[in-house]
């Protein structure tokens, strides 16, 4: 009886249907939950380290530096907001500079085998050095740990948009570059009108992962520069107040993934059907 | 005429009044691999092999052939894609040496830039072969093009919104677009499905009426190219492919599946052009084993 009812007309004899996205917010909602009450037990009952905040303080304390994100008493009490603005500020000026480096190089590269096969050598030898590695060249060069952040952050968000750039280039589809040769466009046309826009997923993709990697090493760099969120965690390491390290790093990884979801929304916009 | 009388000094590059495109002993070899070591790893590929041919102005000629004959290479040495090897290429007496927008390209697959509208795509190449238009001139072309092959309420869409039938028939307004003076496809509907198929076939026949540019279509189809070519080239398999046969087309214009079918002398073209390609296939098919 029951079953019979249920197969003619099942979405009305259950009203309220979950689809998967509100499923998948409800299990959100329950495993957070789950661990802060995990955390907050934890923490109370000193099962982690010694010292270890509960959840609520740490809820707090991102309570209060959210709310309270703008002051200024000194390089070493900071608000958040300030610091989050200087680390961003190097982000974007590293960064800038990382792209409009790679991105024509990358062009040139993917282009001509030539130039190809005489950068690769330099790629591949600097593309894995870890970026920290830099550091005490970037202060010995700048003596200055502004530019030298900036600097880190150049040198490392370069490789990503570099080889994706080159890649994206080099295999633009041969039925474009007919199209454009039996047109009979000019060189130039078919790189602004043809190459370019063919490679642009490859391009934003390799300009998100720059993207990444730049807010990764800002914070790493950070530490040991004297400002920005890295050296606020820094510091708050120094004063041995972990909630607020926490807090950091709750930021940290909030900043990241809208940084990154710009250049989702990026790709996504020049894919055009294209995956 | 498909085989010249062998001109032994092919000097004598004036085509026969009419011609407006004519092969002279077209050869086309793809040079086999070089090893390091030894001095040859595979040997060279001789594709089509002294091809002759001469298209009068204002005629639709379709070429059949089993897969893999060349004819695809043959169209890409027309269209200047490719070079030939040996041999010359000429239209309205002039050496054709590289692409150019006197010949307008359809691809079986499309070739469509993704990132460009309908609109843009057809814009593209018309600014591309005419840069000094105004845009009042440029939009107009664009639009004629667009009513032409029926796509009007889809300029501002992209490829990928598109059907198949629909994508290619933005290609064909993108080739006649530049106003060609000659058309080259490659299996324009090869990867349609049979309806969508026959349903472009009679609207190149429809556009094919108002335009009667030279045409050159590659196909696979017989009812195909019965219904469209005033000549049909059946070319040989390859390795070293010819031309065996050039059928007329004797069917009146305008054309359609219909009348053509019921023509006395459809069936006998049909047959015949059956047990060519059965024959080549055969033999393409035996060799294999
Ligand atoms: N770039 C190349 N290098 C070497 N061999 C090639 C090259 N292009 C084509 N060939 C060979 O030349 C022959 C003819 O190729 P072509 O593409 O012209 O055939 P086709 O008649 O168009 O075939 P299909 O009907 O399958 O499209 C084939 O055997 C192919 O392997
Ligand atoms: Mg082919």
């Amino acid at each position: 009886m029951a079953a019979s009812s249920s197969v003619s007309s099942p979405s009305s004899s259950k009203p309220f249907v979950l689809n998967d996205n509100l499923k998948a917010v409800l299990v959100f909602l329950l495993s957070l939950g789950l661990f802060l009450l995990f955390w907050e037990v934890g923490a109370n009952a000193k099962w982690f380290a010694k010292g270890m905040p509960t959840a609520s303080k740490t809820l707090e304390e991102l309570w209060w530096w959210t709310t309270n994100p703008f002051f200024d008493n000194g390089p070493n009490d900071l608000g958040i907001g300030w610091n989050l603005l200087i680390s961003l500020r190097r982000v974007a000026i590293g960064y800038t500079a990382a792209s409009l480096i790679a991105v024509p190089l990358g062009i040139l590269i993917g282009m001509s085998k030539v130039a190809s096969k005489a950068f690769n050598p330099y790629v591949q030898l600097l593309k894995p050095i870890s970026p920290l590695a830099w550091l005490p060249l970037g202060l010995y060069i700048f003596r200055d740990s502004e530019k030298t952040g900036v600097f880190i952050i150049m040198i490392s968000s370069i490789w990503p948009t570099l080889v994706n750039t080159a890649f994206g280039v080099a295999n633009v589809s041969d039925d474009y570059l007919k199209v454009s040769k039996t047109l009979g466009a000019s060189r130039l046309r078919t790189i602004f009108k043809v190459i370019i826009p063919a490679a642009l997923p490859n391009i934003v993709s390799g300009l998100r992962i720059s993207m990444g990697i730049a807010w990764l090493v800002i914070v790493a760099a950070e530490m040991l520069l004297g400002s920005g969120l890295g050296y606020f965690i820094w510091n708050e390491w120094n004063n041995l107040y972990i909630p607020n390290i926490l807090v950091a790093i709750f930021i940290i990884g909030m900043v990241g993934l809208m940084l990154d979801q710009i250049f989702a929304y990026l790709e996504n916009l020049v894919s055009f059907g294209r995956s | 005429m498909h085989t010249v009388s062998n001109p032994a000094i092919p000097t004598s590059m004036e085509a026969p009044i009419g011609v407006q495109l004519s092969l002279r002993q077209v050869s086309k070899v793809f040079p086999g691999k070089r090893g390091f070591l030894n001095r040859k790893s595979s040997s060279d590929f001789v594709a089509i092999d002294e091809i002759s041919l001469d298209v009068e102005h204002n005629t639709f000629v379709t070429i059949i052939g089993p897969s893999g004959c060349g004819k695809s290479t043959l169209l890409n040495i027309i269209g200047g894609l490719s070079e030939a090897t040996t041999g010359t290429v000429t239209m309205d007496n002039r050496p054709i040496i590289g692409p150019g927008p006197d010949r307008g390209m359809v691809f079986q697959n499309y070739a469509l830039m993704p990132w460009m509208t309908v609109a843009d795509n057809i814009k593209f190449a018309v600014e591309t072969v005419y840069p000094k238009l105004s845009t009042a001139q440029l939009n107009q072309i664009v639009s004629e093009n667009i009513q032409l092959v029926d796509l009007n309420g889809s300029e501002r869409k992209h490829p990928h919104e598109l059907s198949g039938g629909m994508r290619q028939r933005v290609g064909i307004a993108r080739a006649l677009a530049i106003n060609p003076k000659v058309l080259l496809m490659d299996e324009p509907f090869g990867a349609l499905d049979a309806l969508t198929r026959g349903y472009l076939q009679e609207e190149i026949e429809r556009i094919w009426e108002q335009h009667r540019k030279t045409v050159i279509m590659i196909t696979h189809s017989i009812d195909e190219a019965l219904l469209l070519s005033d000549k049909i080239v059946m070319m040989t398999r390859g390795p070293a492919a010819k031309i065996d046969q050039i059928l007329d087309v004797p069917f009146p214009r305008p054309r359609d599946r219909n009348s053509v079918e019921h023509h006395p002398e459809y069936d006998a073209l049909r047959t015949e052009m059956e047990a060519h390609l059965y024959r080549e296939t055969r033999y393409v098919e035996q060799s294999r084993i």
